[in-house]
């Protein structure tokens, strides 16, 4: 995912609770923040709502931004937040919807009860693992753009996603499917 | 061998619940930032000093009182 980055000057502003500095912010970077945060909740009525939540901690936590630092990166650490927090309150049977229209067919090869069930396993994983496996697994994030938006180091990412590969098989196993 | 089993966990994962990239909805579909300014405008919700206050004093009460404090739960 691009990272933009503003002049120094909409930072520092922005960072002193200037409005107009936390509009030009909000209109450059709610793309990316959109599609960071839909890849891991995977429902866009969801997400837009993340986004504004996002959003509005950024906001609320101006004085503690440094204009130094890259914006891009410490929103997507926001919403990742934002999404984790989504992720342990929303009900299992909710979450993980799965609403995004897809442009091509399902994979034919792939039985609709082979659907259920990994949807199923992967609805188990705890969210922490479950952020780290989408990111990495399905949508194929590279894993240190994974351990800034998560906080933690490369190694931590690729130990969650260890455990969740892990969590994954045991699951499948136990429902009749041997990955 | 645990490469083996990732890959295996990866290539069914990617069959069954395809990538967001590409697909629609993937996309912001509208400008946020008139909900980002509704939000931002709406007022916040202010809790009376006098409630802060009460609050306060119950609390000194269960500290010097926790007898008080199943009663209290009674009630709740």
């Amino acid at each position: 995912m691009p990272v933009l980055e503003q002049p120094t000057d909409v930072l520092r502003q922005f960072s002193h609770g200037d409005l107009d500095a936390f509009e030009a912010l909000f209109r450059s970077h709610q793309n990316e923040v959109y599609g960071w945060i839909v890849r891991i909740v995977r429902d866009p009525t969801a997400a837009e709502d993340l986004t504004l939540e996002t959003f509005w901690r950024i906001y609320r936590a101006h004085a503690r931004f440094d204009p130094a630092r890259s914006f891009g990166a410490w929103a997507r650490r926001v919403a990742t937040n934002a999404a984790l927090d989504y992720l342990k309150t929303a009900r299992p049977e909710a979450d993980l919807s799965d609403d995004l229209a897809s442009p091509v067919l399902p994979d034919p090869g792939v039985s609709e009860e082979l659907r259920c069930k990994t949807a199923r396993a992967f609805r188990r994983l705890p969210p922490k693992l479950r952020i780290a496996a989408t990111q990495a697994l399905i949508e194929e994030q590279p894993y240190k753009e994974i351990a800034e938006a998560l906080g933690i180091s490369v190694s931590a990412v690729k130990v969650r996603v260890f455990r969740a590969v892990r969590f994954l098989r045991d699951e499948l196993k136990r429902q009749g499917i041997e990955p | 061998m645990m490469e083996n089993e990732q890959e295996r966990v990866q290539q069914l994962l990617r069959k069954t619940m395809q990538p967001v990239a590409g697909r629609a909805g993937a996309e912001l579909r509208r400008d946020l930032w008139p909900g980002m300014l509704r939000r931002l405008e709406a007022p916040r919700v202010k809790v009376p000093w006098f409630d802060w206050a009460l609050l306060g004093a119950v609390a000194v009460w269960l500290v010097f009182f926790p007898g008080a404090i199943p009663l209290l739960l009674y009630y709740l």
